[in-house]
């Protein structure tokens, strides 16, 4: 369309009105008539079997309107909760499957764990009733240190899982890798631990369920970012209610980062007893069942080595990971530490060997799946926190160590010794640009002067890469994915021209509702205002995925692509018609059909009105209507990279670590709507700035208590945390989806701990300091500069 | 035991029936159903709920509604003067794409707006930063949040409000 809408064009949100006049719809928000409130108690320990649950108390107090335990849900034939993604390991078998019941059965396997759901007729009546639920629990010593949870003797979580093993996984030659490091000039080794996350969107996960006992239909409104895959979970596995009767609808969602996309016991359990209450049933999480429940992100134990040649090639990389599953498999947590991270662990270079062990851990601890990046910020910490390592002890510029090794523009397609093979890319332009937006030549005359003031500055580098935008299907299926990786679309037009998008994305704050529209608006000619895109609702949207992984653009833009190029084709032919021209000879420009060398012209929006009102129309070789959809199956994934380069000052009296300059470039491939991008990154940077500085999960090693199950005691970001970020990019187009574009929902949180760490370590080299853990609390901080005092 | 609660909320009277401990944020959603307040945690940490109280801006979820009895409420439904014409707050958060999911946006617009009065429409970066302590945002990474707090306060001040 015109430049100020179209593709490229920093159009303003058009979801903006909503959320700032109050008028956004969350699943809390909802008003349901004769609605009931459900409360779940939860366990209070980290492992117990269950001898007793007495409702009795409980049932006789005011407003409750029915308890519901694990023996109901039982008795009743609800399935379990499933895991979707089946990884084989290096014995060539599935990984172990325990179950996942949605009411603990007999015994509690995670602080939290579900064990009863009241129902009553106010939230704080289903509350107060919850307490007086009597428990008889014998308690049993719990498995809580990831680093020992094969060691004999340790507790196990499950009998199916024997050893607490999920599964053994490796990917890579180790007799290739062993061979490269018997050839080392200089072996570089690390230990890391990748400090467990708390996703903390800020809207708490909710659900509303409503059942319609005249047609058996049942209505869920969930906290989804997939409400299709959600459905599909609840109808093959779990309930059983059959996928037509069962309309889920993910409204406005309040952020996800991941930990929106899985099916959770709460929905799974207001949906099921909707139908048995004869009420519409609502739950909201508190913040504090949102700390215990929602699935939690990262979590590794790692050692990692890499060899280098006598000039700073690396010639491979080895690295050894116990990944923490939590008490449950939760829906895609298998496929994180394997496929979204051991792939990715060639990074931007040309490591010629790689090999990767990795083994899944059960543990008495909440569920681990996908958090913002999913894999690939945990394997851009090992690779960059390795090379910056490395070029430390080799006495090298990191930047140079970085540029030697770098895959040559050149080389795309580049097939990497992990399995994935890059697209395109072009790193060297990247860090240089990185380097130059971030004055990294003035960088030591700013250390010396912070050192005049008693600061000790450092800088960091962290060259990320990431795959996103899965896909092809068959490649998921081969590798144990549970479900396709295609996006649909429809382009529906109404009779006087204004246009719906209905898409199987989801919108949880990535502003879909406008890039959408900018795509269309611009291919199509007709204007934004005109344009509006639907989502999130079984009911109304064609089949989709949802929106995690950063592929909406890259699969639901190139689905909306598709489908707009069909309404071009059949336009042209209505078009022809119309101007008794030949189908051939009319041309498509900026909203109007014309016949090339002639004045003869029809604009879309008269095309589309002579389809729904056919009275001049070829009807005996064209079906009415302007409605068209489309599926798309990306041939690849999407390869992101970029170059952060963060600056941090360190105060040796306190260990404090401030962030003063933050840097990303980033090749995200084409660009709808850079102000959409940018903030894309911003958030995602400060995600990654939190985890390195101050987020963690942190359980009583003893008891299994989630010590840090608050917003006073899990250290959230606020705004005097970071400082303004300074974003630049570069444009290597995607070769294989319609609109070139890659994804960039993930990029600042992946790209962003290493880069904060590297310049803390960089910071505290002159004392001596090699190693500061995740986050760099002031205390940890302080102990590493004192040598563990 | 339930009490008869009245103030004002955006202007208009508001009276209701309500249990002893019910909080003003319950109130405004459940009695008056103003969902646009939220309720993002449990620990009066988050700010998702802020609201004005006679003017200044407080935490609704740290509030019982009998405490306001009496009281002029202001949500962020009552702060634009029309659909077309929002709060110059408002605006300035839509120019900046200061918010992404929309979950902290009422609670962070109804802080920056008491925060630029506190300050007589003079802020700098490292100020609006401090001020914010009560507010998290998950998606921004407060970058942009702080460019148009930073941009509203002299359009505040020219409009007067």
């Amino acid at each position: 369309m015109t430049a100020e809408t179209g593709i490229g064009a920093r159009v303003k949100r058009k979801e903006d009105q909503r959320f700032l006049t109050g008028t956004g719809r969350y699943v809390d928000d909802l008003p349901l008539a004769r609605a009931t409130y459900a409360y779940f108690l939860r366990s209070p320990h980290a492992h117990a079997k269950i001898k007793s649950i007495d409702t009795g108390a409980a049932k006789a107090m005011p407003g409750v309107v029915e308890i519901f335990t694990g023996k109901d849900t039982a008795d009743a034939k609800v399935g379990g909760l499933i895991c979707g993604w089946v990884v084989k390991g290096k014995d060539g078998q599935p990984h172990k499957a325990p179950p996942h019941p949605v009411m603990a059965l007999d015994t509690v396997r995670y602080v939290g764990d579900t064990v009863a759901m009241v129902v009553a007729n106010s939230a704080d009546e289903a509350r107060d009733a919850a307490e007086a639920i009597k428990v008889d629990y014998e308690v049993k010593p719990a498995n809580v240190d990831l680093a020992k949870a094969f060691d004999k003797g340790t507790p196990e979580v499950h009998a199916e899982a024997p050893g607490n093993l999920i599964y053994d996984w490796e990917i890579g030659v180790k007799a290739d890798v062993d061979a490269a490091f018997a050839k080392a000039a200089h072996v570089t080794k690390l230990d890391l631990v990748n400090n467990r996350l708390i996703p903390n969107a800020m809207e708490p996960r909710a659900a509303a369920a409503e059942y319609d006992k005249g047609t058996g239909n049942y209505t869920l409104w969930s906290t989804s970012q997939n409400p299709h895959v959600l459905r599909l979970i609840l109808s093959a596995f779990v309930l059983g209610i059959p996928e037509h009767k069962l309309r889920v609808i993910a409204p406005d969602v309040g952020g996800g980062f991941g930990s929106k996309i899985f099916c959770y016991n709460e929905e799974t359990m207001v949906t099921w007893a909707a139908s048995r209450v004869g009420r519409p049933i609502k739950w909201t999480a508190e913040r504090a069942e949102s700390f215990m429940t929602d699935a939690h992100g990262r979590d590794h134990v790692t050692h990692a080595e890499l060899a280098l040649d006598k000039d700073g090639k690396f010639l491979g990389l080895k690295v050894d990971t116990i990944a923490n599953m939590g008490a449950y498999l939760s829906t895609f947590s298998t496929a994180v530490p394997t496929y979204l991270y051991a792939t990715l662990l060639a990074g931007q270079y040309t490591t010629p060997v790689i090999h990767a062990n990795v083994r899944a851990a059960l543990t008495h601890t909440a569920p681990v799946d996908a958090y913002r990046g999913a894999g690939r910020p945990e394997a851009t910490f090992v690779i960059e926190s390795i090379v910056s390592k490395a070029a430390a002890e080799l006495k090298m510029d990191p930047a140079e160590l970085r540029r030697k090794n770098f895959i040559p523009a050149d080389a795309f397609p580049y097939q990497t010794p992990v399995a994935l093979q890059y697209d395109s890319g072009n790193y060297p332009p990247i860090i240089d640009e990185a380097m130059k937006m971030a004055d990294y030549k003035g960088f030591e005359s700013r250390r010396a002067e912070a050192k005049s003031r008693g600061k000790l500055r450092g800088i960091g580098f962290s060259s990320y890469i990431e795959a996103c935008g899965l896909g092809p299907s068959r490649v998921i299926g081969q590798l144990g994915g549970g479900v396709g990786q295609w996006e649909s679309a429809q382009i529906k037009f109404n009779p006087t021209g204004n246009v719906q998008i209905l898409t199987g994305a989801h919108s949880h704050g990535q502003s879909h509702e406008t890039t959408f529209a900018q795509l269309v608006s611009d291919k199509l000619g007709v204007p934004i205002e005109n344009v509006e895109v639907v989502h999130g609702d079984t009911a109304t949207t064609p089949f989709g995925m949802g929106s995690y992984g950063s592929r909406s653009l890259a699969v639901g833009g190139s689905a909306i692509m598709k489908a707009a190029d069909k309404v071009i084709a059949k336009g042209k032919k209505i078009a022809a018609h119309l101007m008794e021209a030949d189908v051939a000879d009319v041309v498509f420009e900026q909203g109007t059909f014309k016949v090339a060398g002639t004045d003869k012209n029809v604009p879309l929006g008269a095309a589309v009105f002579a389809a729904y009102v056919p009275h001049n129309y070829p009807l005996e070789e064209l079906e009415p209507g302007m409605d068209e959809n489309a599926f798309y199956d990306p041939s690849n994934f999407v390869y992101p990279a970029g170059t952060q380069i963060c600056e941090v000052e360190v105060d040796p009296e306190t260990g404090v670590v401030e962030v003063v300059n933050h840097t990303a470039v980033d090749d995200f491939g084409n660009i709808i709507n850079p102000m959409i991008v940018e903030g894309q990154v911003h958030g995602g940077i400060v995600q990654g700035v939190g985890q390195a500085l101050m987020e963690n999960a942190v359980y009583d090693k003893e008891t299994g208590q989630l010590v840090s199950g608050s917003y006073m005691d899990y250290t959230m970001p606020r705004a005097d945390d970071v400082p303004s970020f300074k974003l630049g990019n570069k444009v290597t187009p995607c070769p294989h989806n319609p609109l070139g574009v890659k994804g960039c929902g993930e990029a600042g949180a992946i790209a962003a701990p290493a880069a904060v760490m590297n310049a803390v370590h960089d910071a505290l080299a002159p004392l001596g300091v090699t190693h500061v853990p995740m986050p760099a609390t002031p205390q940890t901080v302080w102990q590493a500069i004192h040598g563990g005092k | 035991m339930t009490i008869n609660v009245a103030m004002t909320v955006n202007g208009k009277a508001a009276s209701g029936k309500v249990e002893a401990r019910t909080l003003l944020v319950q109130f405004l959603r459940e009695h008056l159903g103003l969902t646009g307040t939220h309720v993002g945690c449990d620990t009066s940490q988050c700010g998702a709920c802020v609201v004005h109280l006679d003017g200044k801006s407080i935490k609704s979820c740290t509030i019982l509604a009998v405490q306001a009895e009496g009281g002029k409420v202001t949500t962020i439904e009552g702060l634009a003067e029309s659909a077309e014409k929002l709060h110059p707050m408002q605006e300035a958060f839509r120019e900046n794409h200061a918010l992404q999911c929309g979950f902290c946006t009422p609670g962070m617009v109804m802080s920056a707006i008491d925060m630029v009065k506190r300050h007589n429409y003079q802020l700098d970066e490292a100020t609006v930063r401090r001020e914010l302590e009560g507010n998290l945002c998950r998606c921004t990474g407060y970058h942009n949040i702080v460019k148009a707090i930073l941009a509203a306060a002299p359009a505040m001040k020219s409009a007067g409000v």
